[in-house]
């Protein structure tokens, strides 16, 4: 056996893919971070306070994995979903009927409702911990952007199933788009927007109708968050959480005191 | 109280004979969570365990606190009301979300007392004393990852088996549910809706709650308590977070999913969510009170020259008092963080404190706006 693990590790293939030995030396543990495009978002030395799980509550690694979670989960959803508003119930609903011991639609409901509570409570723990003070200050801004994007995921996601509980939550949430002053059709000011006696803001096109691309939450709306829950809003938070682990590094590692 | 009694006995599914000290539980329960209630002893829950945080801190507290909720969630489970509320699939993130806020919460405090505690003596913190030492991310780190990622998976996995994901009727634009709640996130917004019109609640507020997380290092000049787990070296910042983050956010989001029923009205955990429950809409605006009550005149016609004493209020309230406090109680402050921090600072402060203030105002004399002109849809 041990003869046959060694064969495989002096093999050409597996030289050519990792170029260390086994991670036993200091050397070798330096290499195998930096040598891994993946591990090397860690510095190859950490702070030892930093990363005590009373410390850092492990809820940004959580959060980022949630991530993952979600993106091959919805990925394998997005094969058996149609995203109009006479096939989406059923497909939703078939899922469940046909699919014995299926777990996907459930791994990604929990996991994003998970994913909400666990970036509130990331940043929960780096405000306690002072970490958005210099030099960390730009990075807890990219943070508060990230959660935003997660909120904008998790409500994209909420009207897809299209059921009663998605359709009127999302109606409940824009609603409140229409008294956006200035560009909302209720909102203050939107009075304001005219000229020659002609309103610019009305309910056909003004913020909410934006949003909805309609007057209500309807098949325009379905296709809209769909595109923006499985493209728009994962690529970009994405993009961002590239620069929020660069940042982590560069600004001084996972915090700690100075 | 008589309500809860009378829906325990006749509505909601089984019906359930309780001894006094249930009946008695379950009624106390009812009357505490009442928002005005409920909000008030949230207050005074965060003022008292700030102030007593030596007591608090300690593990038997913590320890006792999770031992008696399990006792009161399992009394409580028997009740089918509270049973169907705190059972629907979609609603088992937000228990798991207070569980775990108030296991967090303990934690940091626990780390914040024994801290200052160590800094007093003038020994490192907790965090200082380890940060000497530094460690190779492979294994140190990389094991702990792998570690939390397989047990969660685990746990993820057990979850998604046992609780299937629900799915209600098919979307129907003509059927409206009663309640319709926005998804549970931001309930603790649509909590505001109550006090404020959305133009503020759903839009302008949120605004700055991300603009004023956007500018919290910039406004936050202390340098103290980065990287450790402190109370007494930034006071102000940690009492203000908590009461932001625990009270108007994560209380709110409970008191929403789990205490607002049908028309948005109150529900006691215990209670029967009764469509036909009606609150008395007494609401009055600020110039009722000033033309009618104060004057014993008509409200006048022109929405200005009406609403002026609301107008003057507020102004007040924005422009007059920052110069006002940078002058005086807080000149300090403006002199160490110049003239643009301190304003940006005071506006945002401001307009948080105009949540708890309005809250007060509907509660004790039934304030409704202090500006109304719904001719401008300018309802504040």
């Amino acid at each position: 056996m041990t003869k046959l693990f060694t064969y495989i590790r002096e093999s050409q293939i597996w030289k050519s893919i990792f170029r260390h030995g086994y991670p036993d030396t200091p050397r070798n543990r330096t290499l195998a971070v930096l040598s891994n495009v993946f591990l090397h978002l860690h510095p190859v030395k950490v702070r030892r306070s930093g990363i005590r799980l009373s410390y850092t509550w492990c809820m940004g690694g959580l959060t980022f994995f949630l991530f993952l979670i979600l993106t091959l989960t919805g990925l394998l959803l997005m094969f058996y979903y149609r995203p109009t508003a006479d096939k989406a119930y059923e497909d939703i609903f078939a899922l469940r009927e046909h699919v014995p011991i299926g777990v996907m639609r459930e791994m990604h409901r929990w996991g994003a409702h998970l994913m909400v509570i666990s970036v509130w409570l990331h940043m929960y723990r780096v405000f306690l911990t002072g970490s958005y003070k210099p030099p960390r200050e730009f990075n807890w801004n990219v943070g508060v952007i990230l959660l935003v994007l997660t909120l904008l995921l998790s409500f994209t996601g909420y009207l897809l199933p299209w059921d009663q509980l998605a359709v009127w939550a999302i109606t409940v949430g824009t609603n409140m788009a229409r008294a956006t002053p200035f560009l909302g059709h209720e909102g203050p000011g939107a009075a304001l927007v005219s000229f020659g006696g002609i309103d610019f803001i009305h309910a056909g096109d003004d913020v909410r109708f934006g949003l909805l691309a309609g007057r209500f939450v309807g098949e325009g709306a379905l296709l809209r968050f769909y595109v923006l829950h499985c493209v728009g809003f994962p690529l970009i938070a994405a993009t961002l959480m590239a620069v929020h682990f660069w940042r982590v590094r560069k600004d001084g590692g996972i915090s700690g005191p100075l | 109280m008589h309500l809860a009694l009378a829906t325990l006995l006749g509505g909601g599914g089984a019906p359930v004979h309780d001894g006094p000290i249930a009946a008695g539980l379950k009624n106390f329960s009812n009357w505490l969570t009442e928002p005005t209630r409920y909000s008030v002893a949230s207050i005074l829950a965060v003022v008292g365990i700030l102030y007593f945080r030596k007591f608090f801190a300690q593990v038997w507290v913590i320890t006792a606190f999770f031992a008696l909720s399990t006792a009161y969630f399992v009394f409580a489970f028997q009740d089918p009301n509270f049973n169907a509320i705190i059972t629907k699939p979609d609603n088992v993130p937000i228990v798991i979300l207070f569980a775990s806020v108030i296991f967090f919460t303990w934690l940091a405090l626990r780390r914040a007392v024994i801290n200052d505690e160590r800094t007093k003596r003038g020994e490192p913190t907790l965090e200082g004393e380890l940060a000497k030492q530094k460690v190779f991310t492979w294994p140190d780190l990389v094991y702990t990852e792998l570690i939390c990622l397989i047990l969660f998976t685990a746990g993820m996995l057990v979850w998604s088996i046992l609780i299937t994901a629900p799915i209600e009727e098919p979307a129907a634009t003509a059927r409206t549910p009663n309640p319709s709640k926005a998804p549970w996130y931001f309930l603790g917004l649509q909590e505001l809706l109550v006090y404020f019109d959305p133009w503020l609640a759903g839009v302008v507020l949120p605004s700055f709650i991300v603009v004023g997380l956007c500018a919290i290092p910039y406004l936050d000049l202390n340098p103290k308590g980065n990287g450790y787990y402190t109370f007494e070296e930034r006071p102000f910042a940690i009492a203000f977070f908590w009461v932001g983050f625990l009270l108007f956010w994560v209380s709110f989001v409970i008191l929403g999913t789990f205490l607002r029923g049908p028309n948005w009205s109150f529900f006691g955990p215990f209670e029967y969510w009764d469509l036909h429950k009606l609150e008395p809409m007494v609401n009055v605006d600020l110039s009722t009170y000033f033309w009618v009550e104060l004057l014993d005149k008509p409200r006048p016609d022109n929405a200005f020259v009406r609403e002026a004493p609301g107008i003057v209020a507020l102004l007040g309230y924005f422009l007059v008092l920052p110069p006002l406090f940078g002058k005086t109680v807080m000149k300090k402050m403006v002199e160490e963080m110049g003239m643009v921090r301190f304003n940006v600072f005071m506006h945002l402060f401001l307009w948080f404190v105009l949540i708890p203030v309005k809250m007060g105002l509907r509660w004790t004399v039934n304030l409704k706006y202090f500006i109304g002109m719904p001719e401008y849809f300018f309802n504040v």
